[in-house]
Protein backbone atom coordinates (compact mmCIF):
# COMPACT_ATOMS: atom_id res chain seq x y z
CA UNK A 1 0.00 0.00 0.00
CA UNK A 2 0.62 3.69 0.13
CA UNK A 3 3.54 4.39 2.68
CA UNK A 4 2.62 7.02 5.41
CA UNK A 5 3.59 10.14 4.15
CA UNK A 6 4.77 12.91 6.61
CA UNK A 7 2.59 16.02 6.37
CA UNK A 8 4.45 19.34 7.25
CA UNK A 9 2.52 22.78 7.46
CA UNK A 10 5.13 25.37 6.81
CA UNK A 11 3.51 29.07 8.06
CA UNK A 12 4.44 32.86 8.16
CA UNK A 13 2.15 34.48 11.00
CA UNK A 14 2.80 37.78 11.81
CA UNK A 15 3.13 40.66 9.89
CA UNK A 16 6.52 40.84 8.06
CA UNK A 17 6.63 40.06 4.66
CA UNK A 18 9.46 38.06 4.11
CA UNK A 19 9.15 34.14 3.19
CA UNK A 20 12.61 33.15 1.64
CA UNK A 21 13.77 31.45 4.76
CA UNK A 22 10.05 29.73 4.59
CA UNK A 23 10.52 28.38 1.22
CA UNK A 24 14.11 27.21 1.55
CA UNK A 25 12.69 25.17 4.36
CA UNK A 26 9.41 24.10 2.69
CA UNK A 27 11.71 22.82 -0.10
CA UNK A 28 14.16 21.40 1.34
CA UNK A 29 11.12 18.95 3.35
CA UNK A 30 9.71 18.33 0.03
CA UNK A 31 13.48 17.09 -1.36
CA UNK A 32 13.15 14.98 1.61
CA UNK A 33 9.95 13.30 0.41
CA UNK A 34 7.72 14.64 2.85
CA UNK A 35 4.67 16.99 1.56
CA UNK A 36 4.74 20.57 2.74
CA UNK A 37 1.10 22.96 2.94
CA UNK A 38 2.44 26.27 2.48
CA UNK A 39 -0.27 28.93 3.30
CA UNK A 40 1.11 32.43 2.09
CA UNK A 41 2.44 35.57 4.05
CA UNK A 42 0.65 37.36 7.42
CA UNK A 43 -1.11 34.47 8.60
CA UNK A 44 -3.31 35.29 11.86
CA UNK A 45 -2.77 32.36 14.68
CA UNK A 46 -6.49 31.05 14.24
CA UNK A 47 -5.91 30.62 10.20
CA UNK A 48 -2.38 28.55 10.94
CA UNK A 49 -4.09 26.64 13.38
CA UNK A 50 -7.66 25.98 11.09
CA UNK A 51 -5.24 25.04 8.43
CA UNK A 52 -3.12 22.27 11.02
CA UNK A 53 -6.66 20.88 11.44
CA UNK A 54 -7.89 20.78 8.13
CA UNK A 55 -4.44 19.64 6.59
CA UNK A 56 -4.76 17.15 9.61
CA UNK A 57 -0.75 17.47 9.83
CA UNK A 58 2.17 15.59 11.65
CA UNK A 59 4.17 18.71 12.06
CA UNK A 60 3.80 22.90 12.06
CA UNK A 61 6.69 24.80 11.42
CA UNK A 62 6.44 28.86 11.69
CA UNK A 63 8.69 31.20 10.62
CA UNK A 64 8.54 34.72 11.79
CA UNK A 65 11.14 37.55 11.48
CA UNK A 66 8.92 40.44 12.62
CA UNK A 67 10.11 40.00 16.65
CA UNK A 68 6.30 38.93 17.52
CA UNK A 69 6.87 35.28 18.41
CA UNK A 70 6.70 35.80 22.02
CA UNK A 71 3.35 36.36 21.42
CA UNK A 72 2.28 34.77 18.10
CA UNK A 73 3.95 31.21 19.00
CA UNK A 74 2.02 30.55 22.51
CA UNK A 75 -1.03 31.16 21.26
CA UNK A 76 -1.11 29.08 17.79
CA UNK A 77 0.62 26.36 20.55
CA UNK A 78 -2.57 26.95 22.42
CA UNK A 79 -5.06 26.70 19.10
CA UNK A 80 -4.12 23.74 18.23
CA UNK A 81 -3.67 22.12 21.19
CA UNK A 82 -7.37 23.06 21.72
CA UNK A 83 -8.57 22.01 18.44
CA UNK A 84 -7.57 18.33 19.40
CA UNK A 85 -4.46 18.24 17.83
CA UNK A 86 -2.26 17.20 20.94
CA UNK A 87 0.40 15.26 19.41
CA UNK A 88 1.43 17.89 16.75
CA UNK A 89 4.79 19.07 16.47
CA UNK A 90 5.42 22.55 16.06
CA UNK A 91 8.91 24.36 15.55
CA UNK A 92 10.10 27.49 15.18
CA UNK A 93 12.97 29.31 12.53
CA UNK A 94 13.84 33.06 11.94
CA UNK A 95 14.99 35.80 13.66
CA UNK A 96 14.70 34.62 17.49
CA UNK A 97 16.95 36.25 20.36
CA UNK A 98 18.97 33.66 22.71
CA UNK A 99 17.01 34.80 25.83
CA UNK A 100 13.70 33.86 23.93
CA UNK A 101 14.41 30.29 22.99
CA UNK A 102 13.61 28.98 26.68
CA UNK A 103 10.22 30.62 26.65
CA UNK A 104 8.78 29.58 23.37
CA UNK A 105 10.00 25.61 24.71
CA UNK A 106 8.41 26.32 27.49
CA UNK A 107 5.27 27.14 25.57
CA UNK A 108 5.88 23.73 24.18
CA UNK A 109 7.50 24.51 20.81
CA UNK A 110 9.62 20.98 19.71
CA UNK A 111 12.73 22.99 18.39
CA UNK A 112 13.64 26.98 17.40
CA UNK A 113 16.16 27.09 14.59
CA UNK A 114 17.91 30.61 13.75
CA UNK A 115 19.69 31.82 11.05
CA UNK A 116 22.35 29.71 9.24
CA UNK A 117 20.79 26.46 10.69
CA UNK A 118 21.44 24.02 7.82
CA UNK A 119 18.33 22.65 6.50
CA UNK A 120 19.69 18.68 6.67
CA UNK A 121 19.15 19.44 9.94
CA UNK A 122 15.70 20.51 10.14
CA UNK A 123 14.82 17.52 7.71
CA UNK A 124 16.51 15.41 9.70
CA UNK A 125 14.88 16.10 13.12
CA UNK A 126 11.78 16.67 11.24
CA UNK A 127 12.03 12.59 10.75
CA UNK A 128 13.10 12.05 14.19
CA UNK A 129 10.16 14.34 15.54
CA UNK A 130 7.51 12.00 13.37
CA UNK A 131 9.29 8.88 14.76
CA UNK A 132 8.64 10.04 18.21
CA UNK A 133 5.31 10.92 17.91
CA UNK B 1 -17.17 33.37 13.69
CA UNK B 2 -21.04 34.61 12.76
CA UNK B 3 -21.37 32.38 9.86
CA UNK B 4 -19.36 29.55 11.45
CA UNK B 5 -21.86 28.86 14.01
CA UNK B 6 -24.68 28.21 11.38
CA UNK B 7 -23.09 25.72 9.61
CA UNK B 8 -22.75 23.31 12.31
CA UNK B 9 -19.30 22.05 11.59
CA UNK B 10 -17.65 21.85 14.55
CA UNK B 11 -14.16 21.78 14.95
CA UNK B 12 -14.43 18.19 16.27
CA UNK B 13 -16.13 16.83 13.51
CA UNK B 14 -13.37 18.59 11.23
CA UNK B 15 -10.71 16.83 12.85
CA UNK B 16 -12.51 13.24 12.68
CA UNK B 17 -13.23 14.91 9.21
CA UNK B 18 -9.39 15.45 8.10
CA UNK B 19 -8.08 12.59 9.71
CA UNK B 20 -10.44 10.27 7.49
CA UNK B 21 -9.18 12.09 4.67
CA UNK B 22 -5.62 10.61 5.80
CA UNK B 23 -6.73 7.61 6.43
CA UNK B 24 -8.32 7.66 2.59
CA UNK B 25 -5.36 8.97 1.05
CA UNK B 26 -2.78 6.37 2.79
CA UNK B 27 -5.67 3.44 1.82
CA UNK B 28 -5.49 2.29 5.16
CA UNK B 29 -7.69 -0.25 6.78
CA UNK B 30 -9.87 2.70 8.33
CA UNK B 31 -9.69 4.51 5.66
CA UNK B 32 -11.71 1.60 3.44
CA UNK B 33 -14.14 1.10 6.51
CA UNK B 34 -14.81 4.97 6.10
CA UNK B 35 -15.42 5.02 2.48
CA UNK B 36 -18.07 2.20 3.37
CA UNK B 37 -19.66 3.59 5.84
CA UNK B 38 -19.81 6.98 4.05
CA UNK B 39 -20.82 5.98 0.89
CA UNK B 40 -24.74 5.52 1.52
CA UNK B 41 -24.77 9.19 2.89
CA UNK B 42 -22.42 10.52 -0.40
CA UNK B 43 -24.13 11.20 -3.31
CA UNK B 44 -25.77 14.63 -2.31
CA UNK B 45 -23.11 17.40 -3.13
CA UNK B 46 -22.90 19.22 -6.23
CA UNK B 47 -19.12 18.52 -7.71
CA UNK B 48 -17.40 21.26 -9.60
CA UNK B 49 -14.32 20.51 -10.91
CA UNK B 50 -11.51 23.26 -11.90
CA UNK B 51 -9.10 22.32 -14.63
CA UNK B 52 -6.99 24.75 -16.73
CA UNK B 53 -3.31 25.44 -17.25
CA UNK B 54 -0.80 26.79 -14.61
CA UNK B 55 -1.01 30.44 -13.77
CA UNK B 56 -4.93 30.83 -15.11
CA UNK B 57 -6.27 31.87 -11.77
CA UNK B 58 -7.95 28.23 -11.20
CA UNK B 59 -7.23 28.67 -7.14
CA UNK B 60 -8.43 32.28 -7.03
CA UNK B 61 -11.01 31.61 -8.98
CA UNK B 62 -12.24 28.40 -6.17
CA UNK B 63 -11.52 31.39 -3.58
CA UNK B 64 -13.89 33.76 -5.27
CA UNK B 65 -16.27 31.27 -6.04
CA UNK B 66 -16.68 29.95 -2.36
CA UNK B 67 -16.48 33.09 -1.07
CA UNK B 68 -20.24 33.76 -3.32
CA UNK B 69 -21.37 30.54 -2.99
CA UNK B 70 -21.41 31.45 1.12
CA UNK B 71 -22.26 34.86 1.05
CA UNK B 72 -25.12 34.68 -1.06
CA UNK B 73 -26.17 31.29 -1.67
CA UNK B 74 -25.60 30.16 1.79
CA UNK B 75 -23.96 27.19 0.73
CA UNK B 76 -21.19 25.11 2.50
CA UNK B 77 -18.39 24.00 0.39
CA UNK B 78 -15.39 21.13 0.97
CA UNK B 79 -12.62 22.11 -1.44
CA UNK B 80 -10.29 19.47 -2.63
CA UNK B 81 -6.94 21.15 -4.20
CA UNK B 82 -4.43 19.00 -6.08
CA UNK B 83 -0.58 19.99 -6.42
CA UNK B 84 1.81 17.62 -8.26
CA UNK B 85 4.37 15.13 -6.16
CA UNK B 86 7.92 14.82 -7.04
CA UNK B 87 8.17 11.62 -9.16
CA UNK B 88 11.74 11.58 -8.03
CA UNK B 89 11.66 11.99 -4.03
CA UNK B 90 7.45 11.50 -3.51
CA UNK B 91 7.50 15.22 -2.47
CA UNK B 92 4.83 18.28 -2.45
CA UNK B 93 4.70 21.69 -1.96
CA UNK B 94 0.70 22.09 -1.86
CA UNK B 95 0.02 26.00 -1.86
CA UNK B 96 -3.48 26.58 -3.20
CA UNK B 97 -4.13 27.80 0.53
CA UNK B 98 -1.93 30.71 -0.65
CA UNK B 99 -5.14 32.35 -3.13
CA UNK B 100 -7.93 30.88 -0.86
CA UNK B 101 -6.96 33.01 2.55
CA UNK B 102 -10.56 34.78 2.23
CA UNK B 103 -11.93 31.83 3.20
CA UNK B 104 -10.20 30.82 6.44
CA UNK B 105 -12.34 31.76 9.31
CA UNK B 106 -15.34 30.19 8.28
CA UNK B 107 -16.15 27.19 9.07
CA UNK B 108 -18.88 26.21 6.12
CA UNK B 109 -15.84 26.09 4.25
CA UNK B 110 -12.82 23.08 4.70
CA UNK B 111 -10.06 23.34 2.37
CA UNK B 112 -7.99 19.83 1.87
CA UNK B 113 -4.65 19.90 -0.34
CA UNK B 114 -3.88 16.57 -1.22
CA UNK B 115 -0.48 15.50 -3.54
CA UNK B 116 -0.75 13.95 -6.32
CA UNK B 117 1.37 11.10 -5.36
CA UNK B 118 2.66 9.74 -8.99
CA UNK B 119 -1.12 9.92 -10.69
CA UNK B 120 -1.47 11.27 -14.18
CA UNK B 121 -5.00 12.74 -15.08
CA UNK B 122 -4.72 15.63 -12.61
CA UNK B 123 -6.17 14.07 -9.77
CA UNK B 124 -4.69 11.10 -6.75
CA UNK B 125 -5.89 8.16 -7.05
CA UNK B 126 -7.63 8.97 -3.48
CA UNK B 127 -9.50 12.48 -4.63
CA UNK B 128 -12.93 10.23 -5.35
CA UNK B 129 -12.46 9.03 -1.56
CA UNK B 130 -11.81 12.27 -0.16
CA UNK B 131 -14.60 13.55 -2.54
CA UNK B 132 -16.88 10.90 -1.26
CA UNK B 133 -15.90 11.91 2.35
CA UNK B 134 -16.42 15.70 1.99
CA UNK B 135 -20.47 15.08 0.46
CA UNK B 136 -20.87 12.66 3.08
CA UNK B 137 -19.84 15.36 5.59
CA UNK B 138 -22.71 17.44 4.27
CA UNK B 139 -21.01 19.65 2.59
CA UNK B 140 -23.58 21.27 -0.26
CA UNK B 141 -20.66 22.21 -3.18
CA UNK B 142 -17.40 20.36 -3.14
CA UNK B 143 -15.02 21.64 -5.39
CA UNK B 144 -12.13 19.78 -6.55
CA UNK B 145 -8.87 21.94 -8.31
CA UNK B 146 -6.96 19.44 -10.69
CA UNK B 147 -3.04 20.08 -10.51
CA UNK B 148 -3.28 21.94 -13.68
CA UNK B 149 -0.71 20.18 -15.92
CA UNK B 150 -2.42 21.17 -18.96
CA UNK B 151 -3.85 19.37 -21.62
CA UNK B 152 -4.69 15.62 -20.56
CA UNK B 153 -6.24 16.31 -17.33
CA UNK B 154 -9.70 14.47 -18.41
CA UNK B 155 -9.99 12.43 -15.26
CA UNK B 156 -11.85 15.53 -13.51
CA UNK B 157 -14.88 15.48 -15.99
CA UNK B 158 -15.32 11.62 -14.92
CA UNK B 159 -15.43 12.95 -10.85
CA UNK B 160 -17.37 16.37 -11.58
CA UNK B 161 -20.93 16.84 -12.26
CA UNK B 162 -19.93 20.42 -13.87
CA UNK B 163 -16.04 21.00 -15.15
CA UNK B 164 -15.05 24.38 -15.41
CA UNK B 165 -12.08 24.57 -17.74
CA UNK B 166 -9.91 27.95 -16.78
CA UNK B 167 -8.84 29.48 -19.78
CA UNK B 168 -6.67 33.02 -19.57
CA UNK B 169 -5.16 35.88 -22.18
CA UNK B 170 -2.12 34.62 -23.75
CA UNK B 171 -2.30 31.05 -23.33
CA UNK B 172 -1.67 30.14 -26.91
CA UNK B 173 -3.50 30.24 -30.29
CA UNK B 174 -6.73 29.17 -31.93
CA UNK B 175 -5.00 25.89 -32.58
CA UNK B 176 -4.35 25.46 -28.77
CA UNK B 177 -8.13 26.08 -28.59
CA UNK B 178 -8.72 23.03 -31.09
CA UNK B 179 -6.31 20.66 -29.82
CA UNK B 180 -8.25 17.23 -28.25
CA UNK B 181 -8.61 17.09 -24.23
CA UNK B 182 -9.11 19.84 -22.19
CA UNK B 183 -11.54 22.01 -23.75
CA UNK B 184 -13.86 18.94 -24.73
CA UNK B 185 -14.40 18.19 -21.03
CA UNK B 186 -15.47 22.01 -20.50
CA UNK B 187 -18.85 22.03 -19.61
CA UNK B 188 -18.12 25.93 -19.00
CA UNK B 189 -15.50 27.36 -20.16
CA UNK B 190 -14.30 30.49 -17.93
CA UNK B 191 -11.88 33.40 -19.41
CA UNK B 192 -10.07 34.24 -16.65
CA UNK B 193 -8.11 37.84 -16.49
CA UNK B 194 -10.60 39.42 -18.48
CA UNK B 195 -9.33 42.55 -18.02
CA UNK B 196 -5.81 41.62 -19.73
CA UNK B 197 -5.55 43.02 -23.03
CA UNK B 198 -5.93 40.18 -25.78
CA UNK B 199 -8.84 39.03 -24.15
CA UNK B 200 -11.36 39.72 -27.27
CA UNK B 201 -8.90 37.38 -29.25
CA UNK B 202 -8.82 35.15 -27.10
CA UNK B 203 -12.40 34.57 -26.39
CA UNK B 204 -13.09 34.87 -30.57
CA UNK B 205 -11.02 31.78 -30.57
CA UNK B 206 -12.75 30.01 -27.71
CA UNK B 207 -15.71 30.89 -29.42
CA UNK B 208 -14.88 29.63 -32.74
CA UNK B 209 -13.69 26.67 -31.38
CA UNK B 210 -17.26 25.60 -29.39
CA UNK B 211 -19.36 26.79 -32.56
CA UNK B 212 -16.77 23.89 -34.73
CA UNK B 213 -17.53 21.37 -31.81
CA UNK B 214 -21.59 22.22 -32.13
CA UNK B 215 -22.39 22.82 -35.77
CA UNK B 216 -26.09 22.50 -35.19
CA UNK B 217 -25.56 25.41 -32.56
CA UNK B 218 -25.12 29.32 -32.47
CA UNK B 219 -24.09 29.69 -35.27
CA UNK B 220 -23.78 33.19 -36.09
CA UNK B 221 -26.60 34.51 -33.45
CA UNK B 222 -24.32 34.03 -30.64
CA UNK B 223 -25.48 36.68 -27.71
CA UNK B 224 -28.96 35.93 -28.41
CA UNK B 225 -30.55 34.07 -25.86
CA UNK B 226 -33.83 32.79 -27.02
CA UNK B 227 -32.27 31.50 -30.17
CA UNK B 228 -29.17 29.34 -27.61
CA UNK B 229 -31.96 27.78 -25.38
CA UNK B 230 -33.78 26.47 -28.36
CA UNK B 231 -31.10 25.00 -29.51
CA UNK B 232 -30.16 23.44 -25.91
CA UNK B 233 -33.10 21.99 -26.45
CA UNK B 234 -32.60 19.88 -29.89
CA UNK B 235 -28.85 19.48 -29.43
CA UNK B 236 -28.32 19.15 -25.84
CA UNK B 237 -25.27 21.44 -23.37
CA UNK B 238 -23.69 24.21 -25.29
CA UNK B 239 -20.65 25.11 -23.23
CA UNK B 240 -21.03 29.24 -22.22
CA UNK B 241 -17.46 31.30 -22.21
CA UNK B 242 -18.10 32.97 -18.88
CA UNK B 243 -15.55 36.10 -18.05
CA UNK B 244 -14.15 36.49 -14.61
CA UNK B 245 -11.59 38.70 -12.57
CA UNK B 246 -10.86 36.48 -10.32
CA UNK B 247 -8.53 38.44 -7.94
CA UNK B 248 -11.72 41.04 -7.81
CA UNK B 249 -14.52 38.46 -7.57
CA UNK B 250 -15.65 39.91 -10.95
CA UNK B 251 -18.08 37.66 -12.82
CA UNK B 252 -19.00 35.37 -10.04
CA UNK B 253 -22.90 36.33 -10.36
CA UNK B 254 -22.33 35.28 -14.39
CA UNK B 255 -20.37 31.97 -12.96
CA UNK B 256 -22.50 30.45 -10.59
CA UNK B 257 -25.82 31.13 -12.75
CA UNK B 258 -23.85 28.81 -15.38
CA UNK B 259 -22.73 26.53 -13.26
CA UNK B 260 -26.80 26.49 -11.75
CA UNK B 261 -28.14 26.24 -15.28
CA UNK B 262 -25.91 23.29 -15.96
CA UNK B 263 -26.84 21.47 -13.12
CA UNK B 264 -30.47 21.86 -14.06
CA UNK B 265 -29.42 20.29 -17.54
CA UNK B 266 -27.95 17.37 -16.61
CA UNK B 267 -30.46 16.53 -13.95
CA UNK B 268 -33.56 17.23 -16.51
CA UNK B 269 -31.63 15.28 -19.51
CA UNK B 270 -30.43 12.19 -17.37
CA UNK B 271 -26.19 12.78 -17.80
CA UNK B 272 -25.75 13.26 -14.26
CA UNK B 273 -27.06 9.84 -13.35
CA UNK B 274 -25.12 8.24 -16.75
CA UNK B 275 -22.48 10.55 -15.66
CA UNK B 276 -22.47 9.07 -11.94
CA UNK B 277 -23.07 5.17 -13.17
CA UNK B 278 -19.95 5.67 -15.53
CA UNK B 279 -17.90 6.76 -12.65
CA UNK B 280 -18.79 4.32 -10.14
CA UNK B 281 -18.25 1.41 -12.97
CA UNK B 282 -14.84 2.94 -13.39
CA UNK B 283 -14.18 2.96 -9.66
CA UNK B 284 -15.34 -0.65 -9.25
CA UNK B 285 -13.41 -1.97 -12.07
CA UNK B 286 -10.19 0.17 -10.81
CA UNK B 287 -10.77 -1.98 -7.65
CA UNK B 288 -11.31 -4.91 -9.49
CA UNK B 289 -8.31 -5.07 -10.46
CA UNK B 290 -5.90 -4.40 -7.86
CA UNK B 291 -8.02 -6.93 -5.67
CA UNK B 292 -7.15 -9.63 -8.41
CA UNK B 293 -3.67 -8.15 -8.15
CA UNK B 294 -3.21 -8.13 -4.36
CA UNK B 295 -4.49 -11.76 -4.22
CA UNK B 296 -2.68 -12.94 -6.99
CA UNK B 297 0.53 -11.69 -5.76
CA UNK B 298 -0.42 -13.40 -2.59
CA UNK B 299 -0.62 -16.45 -3.79
CA UNK B 300 2.61 -16.58 -5.58
CA UNK B 301 6.38 -16.35 -3.98
CA UNK B 302 8.54 -13.47 -4.79
CA UNK B 303 10.66 -16.28 -6.40
CA UNK B 304 8.23 -17.44 -9.07
CA UNK B 305 7.84 -13.81 -9.54
CA UNK B 306 11.61 -13.45 -10.10
CA UNK B 307 12.27 -15.99 -11.94
CA UNK B 308 9.65 -15.23 -14.62
CA UNK B 309 11.02 -12.16 -15.38
CA UNK B 310 14.43 -13.11 -15.57
CA UNK B 311 13.31 -15.00 -18.40
CA UNK B 312 11.66 -11.90 -19.76
CA UNK B 313 14.62 -10.22 -19.33
CA UNK B 314 17.11 -12.43 -21.33
CA UNK B 315 14.36 -12.49 -24.10
CA UNK B 316 13.73 -16.57 -23.54
CA UNK B 317 10.16 -15.54 -22.96
CA UNK B 318 7.92 -12.25 -23.67
CA UNK B 319 5.96 -11.15 -21.17
CA UNK B 320 2.53 -12.95 -22.18
CA UNK B 321 4.16 -16.50 -22.41
CA UNK B 322 5.57 -16.08 -19.16
CA UNK B 323 2.17 -15.02 -17.64
CA UNK B 324 0.87 -17.94 -19.10
CA UNK B 325 2.74 -19.61 -16.93
CA UNK B 326 2.57 -18.01 -14.11
CA UNK B 327 -1.41 -18.25 -14.27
Amino acid sequence: MTERKIRVLVAKPGLDGHDRGAKVVARALRDAGMEVIYTGLRQTPEMVAEAALQEDVDIVGLSILSGAHLVLVPRIVELVRKNGQKDVVIFVGGIIPDEDVAALLDAGVSAVYGPGTSTVKIVEDVKQFTIKR
Amino acid sequence: MGVAAESGFSNDRRLMLARQITAVENDTAAGRIALDETFKKAGKAILIGITGAPGTGKSSLVNQLTSYLRSEKKLTVGIVAVDPSSPFTGGAILGDRVRMRDLSGDDGVFIRSMASRGALGGLALATAGVVQLLDAAGYDVVMIETVGAGQSEVEIARLAHTTLVVEAPGFGDDIQAIKAGILEIADILVLNKADLPGVESTERALKANLEMGYPMGINGKAGHQQSIEKQDEITGWHPPVVKTVATRGTGMKDLVEAIFKHQEYIKGSGTLSARNKERLKIEFEYLLKHRLFTDWQRNHTQQEIEQALIKIYSRQLSPQQALDQLI
